[in-house]
């Protein structure tokens, strides 16, 4: 069995090579494009699928409003932008602003959900857990619907058309290699966070065993907190920075922006930090070239078969650890 | 019984709330015509409703540690106990068939056509409920399924002209070969992998049917699909409203019928008990793999016939009708119902699907509404609305 994987394994992948250099050398520019392209949805997933392998590290429980949260951190700007540029102010800091406000107010929504819907149901089985994040996705999405309107609003790019930038914007525009940059920033302080603070700390020892963190004195209850502020943060900076790059957003953009991010985060291995920027990068990268080589209307057919394709033949995912059921 | 302490922190909360909600709540913003509108009582009531239920929902929570500190015998719901009671049984019973034999000859076309609708979410939930509420497996791409059936009856309709009364049996067929087929390889995976999955298979078909234009007609749907026939007698249009009533009626009564039966036979238990522990379960020789693809087979075959009957009532159909909203609305029915009880099933699909139906000044609010109720549901009362009743044998004393 595990020969035969083996060797499906290379035939498939020698055979998308094989294509992939033939398409590649008859034009280098396209792919540069797509690749590119690639990289930045990729950035965009590893920012939401963080908060996903952070969360489903501690209290293995998919957060399925964590779309939602992104798509909060998206709409917060555009009002906080819309509002101030009204008023007159400089554009400067207008792009602080809406960027602090979206995140912090994720923040609190990524708190407070947590503490309706999540903390009750600690010791509940694990299906009720997911059955309130699904009511409590369904819920921000149908109150912001509501609360503002379910067209699609514009979403005036923040972000400038750097003059230095301005030789290499044909294969990769401002905004794209902003994301990208940004991305890598998240990044580098998240590790920082994870690996050398006392709450970095915590949130690694809840995520081995929590009833042993609690009894060496670490406070659980805060450190969940705690790591849904920190993933909601990120998601707000991906959900501010895809409304930049796409131009419009609406109720429903978490959805499916959710799914994908946790796509890439199973495809990465759930749990692993790493694996989420690696499986995202994935993801987008591959996403992208499907799009551009075959056909753009299967793009979400190809993300979920990728899924299953993945969960059937190695569901620890990339950099998971194979976990075994015990008693 | 509210002591001081909780009704300063409610009034933090409702505070809270205020400022969380404000940017959504008070400022509209207009992009277009660069209009901002500030609505201040929208703020006020954020932090009235705040306070209010954060009270009561300390008070539930509070309620809810005291009875499991009291650790209460779980009792068995009104509805069984009256059920169980012969003297009340048959006159109810009796009750409830005539009014539903009378009920499109007394209410108009209209009535009659949304209890349809109630009656074909009735037929989904009891199918839900075998995958969900009997086995545990969440599945969120149900509505996958139901598209089969509608589609089956459109196609088949189309092409070669079949009747409704052949493609009954045969999307049934379909059903459970197409929940076979998808649940071979998902059924490996378990709970929150498996929901994430099921939800992309729904999402797969649907998206097949919309761009495959020359199979399915894309998004432009099928229409003229025939009303089922009596003995090759086609009725009008009223009659035939009455026609499909009476069918989907039966099409209920037989999965009652069915559902109730599996649920106490050998393989329902076996549902049941896999849902309770998995490795227990094992232990005891019980094929996992088998019996958790009978649970999905068993409950597409279902969701099948209600798209068949859905075809047939709304003589068009087009991929829109098969999001995954509406996977997520027949969860709500078998959650909110009660997960694994067929009268709660029943009652939550005729109260969800009705009443958004009755109380069209607060339609839009149904999704938000449903969202809510999920988690409330969840949180205070995971058995929901009317929880379902193992079968117990109970040993009748000799007398001496």
């Amino acid at each position: 069995m595990r020969l035969f994987k083996i060797i499906l394994g290379v035939a498939v992948v020698g055979f998308l090579g094989f294509l992939g250099i033939k398409e590649i050398i008859s034009d280098p520019v396209y792919f540069l494009e797509l690749f590119l392209g690639g990289l930045t949805r990729g950035s965009i997933y590893a920012l939401i699928a963080l908060g996903y392998t952070m969360v489903y590290g501690i209290i293995q429980l998919i957060n399925f409003a964590h779309g939602e949260i992104y798509m909060i951190g998206a709409m917060t700007a555009l009002i906080v932008a819309s509002v101030l540029g009204l008023w007159g102010w400089n554009s400067a800091v207008i792009v602080i602003l809406a960027f602090v406000f979206a995140i912090v107010y994720s923040c609190a929504y990524g708190f407070t959900v947590e503490k309706i819907a999540y903390k009750p149901l600690r010791t509940a089985p694990r299906l009720s857990a997911l059955i309130s994040a699904i009511g409590m996705s369904l819920f921000l999405q149908n109150y912001v619907m509501l609360a503002q309107t379910s067209e699609y609003m514009p979403f005036e790019s923040l972000i400038p058309d750097f003059q230095f930038w301005e030789p290499f914007s044909h294969i990769i525009t401002a905004v794209e290699m902003t994301i990208i940059v940004t991305t890598i920033i998240v990044m580098i302080l998240l590790g920082i966070l994870i690996k050398f603070t006392k709450i970095g700390k915590a949130m690694r020892a809840t995520a081995q065993d929590k009833i042993m963190a609690s009894l060496v004195g670490i406070n659980v209850n805060r450190v969940i907190s705690t790591t849904f502020v920190v993933g909601s943060a990120t998601a707000a900076i991906g959900g501010v920075l895809i409304a930049c790059h796409v131009g419009q957003i609406n109720f429903m953009i978490g959805f499916m922006a959710g799914l994908k991010a946790f796509i890439a985060a199973v495809l990465g291995g759930i749990g692993s930090i790493p694996g989420a920027v690696l499986g995202s990068l994935v993801l987008g990268i591959s996403e992208s070239l499907f799009t551009g080589y075959f056909w753009s209307e299967y793009e979400d057919v190809f993300a979920f078969t990728i899924l299953v394709i993945i969960l059937i033949f190695r569901p620890s995912g990339i950099l998971g650890r194979d976990t075994t059921s015990k008693v | 019984m509210v002591t001081k302490k909780e009704i300063k922190q409610s009034f933090f909360i409702g505070l809270w709330f205020m400022v969380l909600t404000f940017p959504i709540m008070v400022i509209k913003v207009n992009t277009i015509k660069h209009i901002v509108i500030f609505r201040w009582s929208n703020l006020f009531w954020v932090g009235i409703v705040g306070f209010f239920a954060s009270l009561v929902w300390n008070y539930f929570l509070r309620m809810k540690e005291e009875k499991k500190k009291a650790d209460t015998k779980d009792d068995i719901p009104l509805i069984h106990r009256l059920l169980q009671n012969e003297r009340f049984r048959i006159p109810f019973l009796t009750a409830l068939a005539v009014f539903f034999l009378i009920y499109p000859f007394v209410f108009p076309m209209y009535h009659t056509s949304i209890m349809i609708s109630a009656l074909v979410y009735v037929m989904l939930g009891l199918g839900l409920n075998i995958v969900v509420g009997l086995a545990g497996l969440l599945d969120l791409g149900y509505v996958a399924f139901y598209a089969v059936g509608a589609y089956t009856y459109a196609l088949l309709n189309l092409h070669f002209g079949i009747s409704f009364w052949f493609v009954l049996p045969i999307s049934a067929v379909f059903g459970f070969i197409a929940g076979t087929m998808l649940g071979y390889p998902v059924l490996r995976l378990k709970g929150d992998y498996l929901a994430i999955v099921t939800l992309g298979f729904g999402e797969i078909i649907r998206i097949v049917l919309e761009n495959w234009d020359d199979f399915s007609n894309g998004p432009r749907g099928i229409g003229n699909i025939p009303a089922p026939s009596f003995f090759g007698h086609q009725f009008g249009q009223h009659n035939s409203v009455i026609y499909i009533y009476f069918i989907v009626t039966a099409l209920v009564l037989m999965t009652i019928f069915f559902v109730g039966r599996l649920e106490n036979s050998r393989i329902g238990r076996a549902w049941i008990a896999l849902r309770d522990d998995e490795i227990a379960c094992q232990a005891m020789g019980i094929d996992k793999f088998k019996t958790k693809l009978t649970a999905f087979a068993l409950g597409a075959t279902w969701a099948s016939i209600g798209g068949v009957v859905f075809a047939a009532k709304t003589s068009f159909i087009n991929p829109m009708s098969f999001t995954i909203w509406e996977s997520i609305t027949i969860l709500c029915v078998v959650v909110i119902g009660g997960m694994g009880s067929a009268i709660g099933v029943i009652a939550g699909a005729l109260v969800l699907i009705l009443l958004p139906e009755y109380l069209r000044a607060v339609a839009e609010y149904r999704m938000l509404v449903f969202g809510a109720l999920q988690v409330i549901v969840m949180v205070f009362k995971p058995e929901g609305l009317i929880q379902g009743v193992r079968k117990i044998y109970k040993f009748k004393k000799v007398k001496e």
